[in-house]
């Protein structure tokens, strides 16, 4: 009973990752720093929040916060590519502009710096965290099917072909007529609704959009792609790893033996020894942050 | 991972003399000027449409508002004085991220380097005995500050120059880490009980603008600025005038080129990090110092990641951080002075939006630029 509660409660938590990490391995196979993702995700989850309050539906929500999502990654797109920007400046810029954008209208629309009012969710509030309430959610079933899916379109696809192909050697993939650039646009803003839709996990589930509410998960999720060594199965058990990490710690709540600190460092920890190459070592894709001329 | 260096030289090599040659000297500075300045002013031009629109949504009228904003940094003693404090940590940041972008190498990590600068500042003042002339702890504060940080920025140094780890994943992983860790160490041991802050120093608290000058009362500023201004003077010097200075920059600049003619690069990739850390850790010390005398959970929050805007804005060159150094912490300080009028996030949203102008526009006004001033002279 203590298993099957301790996996429940790590499925709810690794959803949000499974979402935003699927996303950045597509992001980062095509040669975009996934460092944008916890700015999708919250994006996703402001978006999702509001449209759902304004809606009533959380089927609008959830449409809204892909679009946001979106929206976010077609800026850093047009910037890192278009305009040839560095991937790491301006993706530190657009969770920071994020971050700003959320609060500002939270003040504009609910007249609040903290949260908006409740909103329509997938799950009755208050509902309980059982397993009835996980599977009756279908964003937890997009999540868990979101890793096959996007394996299965980076390894059996044309298009998977043309992201690995364009994120390992654009110049190649130019020369044989790959539209290296268009290749890029889709991957990332593929990868921005799915981080959305992660963010929009986050707000349906507690029914309300919280200022700061994905409190670093979309780093989590960028730790988890490179702990994963940028492939979508291993990226995604990496997700489930990180959220049995954190099942624990909150388990452990008022047990001394181990502070919770040391519990959170666990994802960033795995990711530097996996950096360092303790456990084979992770070789990013060879084009990763590098601007192209086509 | 293996990001390129190239790709990190739109940001690392900002205009310096050095890339005139004798002949041309005046014509190149003055297209180095321009590419230095353009830029920024785009950007501000562009931040004040996005400020009009955010503005205008809250149904403010923008005039009033930036007037507002002008008064309430500017315009007062107080305000001054606060823009003076939050700069000088930007002061500190933006040196700490420029010097590594210098050397090639993006140090994300000055969120947790400053506070871990802060930290350490902060426990050494529990260490020492009470009474002592603040000139004699001085030396002794801003070792233990720069070592707190200079340790935090060694790691993702040693750990590239030894395995190739890539500085920006390592840098943002460990200010998570970093963080718990002091979070750990304040909450659970050293922390006032019902706070979220250490004991204060025993001795050796710099004073403030307001002690000799009572105009400033209330306000942060104190004389820790002298601090990072000396800190801009000597960073300066080491980057143009020293030995070390000229192979960190060639370091950035071409790696391979710089192996070829003989420098360590190894070695100057981890100490150009460690460097950056201890200027990072330094920032600390405008806090535990000069402001609260002790440490305290959550006072380095942001000032690591607007530190990035700074050495950006300013173009990697110790005046010009500085200057964005003052712009940024002017927008932070009017965002409090706007605050009745429209929420203070905007000037979040502003600061966001210059630095995505910025780096959007360097690259494409240097393409502009010489393509128009290249192609006669070919």
């Amino acid at each position: 009973m203590i298993f099957l509660l301790f996996l429940v409660q790590t499925v709810r938590i690794a959803i949000p990752y499974l979402l935003a990490a699927s996303g950045g391995v597509m992001s980062e196979r095509a040669g975009l720093i996934g460092l944008t993702l916890e700015g999708y995700m919250l994006g996703g989850a402001f978006c999702g929040a509001v449209a759902s309050f304004y809606s009533g539906s959380a089927i609008v929500g959830v449409l809204a916060a892909i679009g946001g999502g979106g929206a976010l990654a077609l800026l850093y797109a047009v910037c890192a590519i278009r305009f040839k920007a560095d991937q790491v400046v301006v993706g530190i810029a657009i969770n920071l502009l994020v971050i700003g954008l959320t609060r500002f209208f939270l003040r504009l629309m609910f007249d609040s710096s903290s949260n908006s009012p409740r909103v329509p969710g997938f799950t009755v509030e208050g509902g309980g965290s059982g397993v009835g309430a996980l599977v009756r959610n279908p964003l937890v079933w997009i999540g868990v099917a979101v890793v096959p899916l996007v394996a299965w379109l980076l390894y059996r696809t044309p298009f998977g072909l043309r992201v690995r192909a364009v994120g390992e050697h654009p110049t190649a993939a130019a020369s044989v007529g790959v539209p290296v650039n268009r290749v890029r646009y889709l991957a990332v803003m593929l990868s921005g609704m799915l981080a959305g839709l992660g963010g929009a996990y986050l707000a349906l589930d507690q029914h309300q959009f919280t200022d700061g509410m994905t409190a670093g998960r979309g780093f989590i999720a960028l730790a988890a792609v490179i702990f994963g060594r940028w492939d979508p199965v291993r990226a995604g058990l990496a997700c489930l790893l990180f959220a049995a990490a954190d099942t624990l710690q909150i388990q452990l709540q008022g047990v001394q033996a181990i502070p919770s600190q040391f519990v959170e460092m666990i994802p960033y920890l795995l990711t530097i020894i996996a950096l360092v190459g303790v456990v084979g070592r992770s070789v990013a894709p060879a084009a990763l942050g590098k601007t192209v001329t086509e | 991972m293996n990001l390129a260096e190239p790709s990190m030289a739109p940001v690392g090599d900002a205009p310096t003399p050095a890339h005139a040659g004798a002949s041309s000297n005046r014509v190149s500075r003055r297209a180095a000027l321009e590419e230095a300045v353009l830029p920024p002013l785009v950007a501000l031009l562009l931040a004040a449409v996005v400020g009009d629109l955010l503005i205008l949504a809250f149904g403010e009228s923008p005039g009033a508002v930036f007037r507002l904003l002008l008064d309430g940094t500017w315009g007062n003693a107080y305000g001054f004085g606060q823009v003076l404090y939050k700069a000088t940590t930007l002061v500190f940041t933006g040196l700490a991220v420029g010097l590594g972008l210098r050397a090639g190498l993006f140090n994300i990590g000055a969120e947790s380097q400053l506070a871990a600068g802060g930290f350490a500042a902060a426990l050494v003042g529990l260490l020492l005995p009470a009474g002592i002339p603040a000139l004699l702890c001085l030396p002794v504060y801003v070792m233990a500050a720069a070592i707190g940080g200079g340790a935090v920025g060694a790691v993702p140094g040693v750990l590239k120059a030894r395995f190739g780890a890539h500085e920006v994943i390592v840098t943002i992983m460990l200010n998570f880490i970093v963080l718990a860790l002091l979070n750990y160490l304040v909450s659970a041991r050293l922390a006032v009980p019902d706070t979220l802050h250490t004991p204060e120093l025993r001795s050796g608290a710099l004073p403030r603008f307001a002690d000799f000058m009572p105009a400033f009362q209330g306000s942060a500023a104190n004389v820790t600025i002298l601090l990072a201004l000396g800190a801009a003077t000597v960073l300066g010097w080491f980057l143009f005038r020293t030995r070390a200075g000229f192979e960190l920059r060639a370091v950035g600049l071409q790696p391979r080129a710089a192996e070829a003619a003989g420098v360590n690069v190894a070695s100057v990739t981890w100490r150009a990090l460690a460097l950056s850390g201890a200027i990072a850790g330094l920032g600390g010390l405008n806090y535990v110092l000069g402001y609260k005398h002790y440490y305290e959970e959550g006072f380095a929050t942001g000032a690591g990641f607007l530190g990035i805007a700074v050495a950006l804005v300013g173009r990697n060159h110790p005046i010009g951080i500085v200057l964005a150094a003052l712009l940024f912490a002017t927008l932070s300080q009017g965002g409090l002075a706007v605050n009745a009028l429209v929420p203070k996030q905007m000037v979040d949203v502003l600061q966001a939006v210059v630095i995505i102008a910025v780096a959007t526009s360097v690259p494409e006004v240097r393409r502009l630029l010489r393509g128009t001033r290249r192609s006669p002279e070919r």
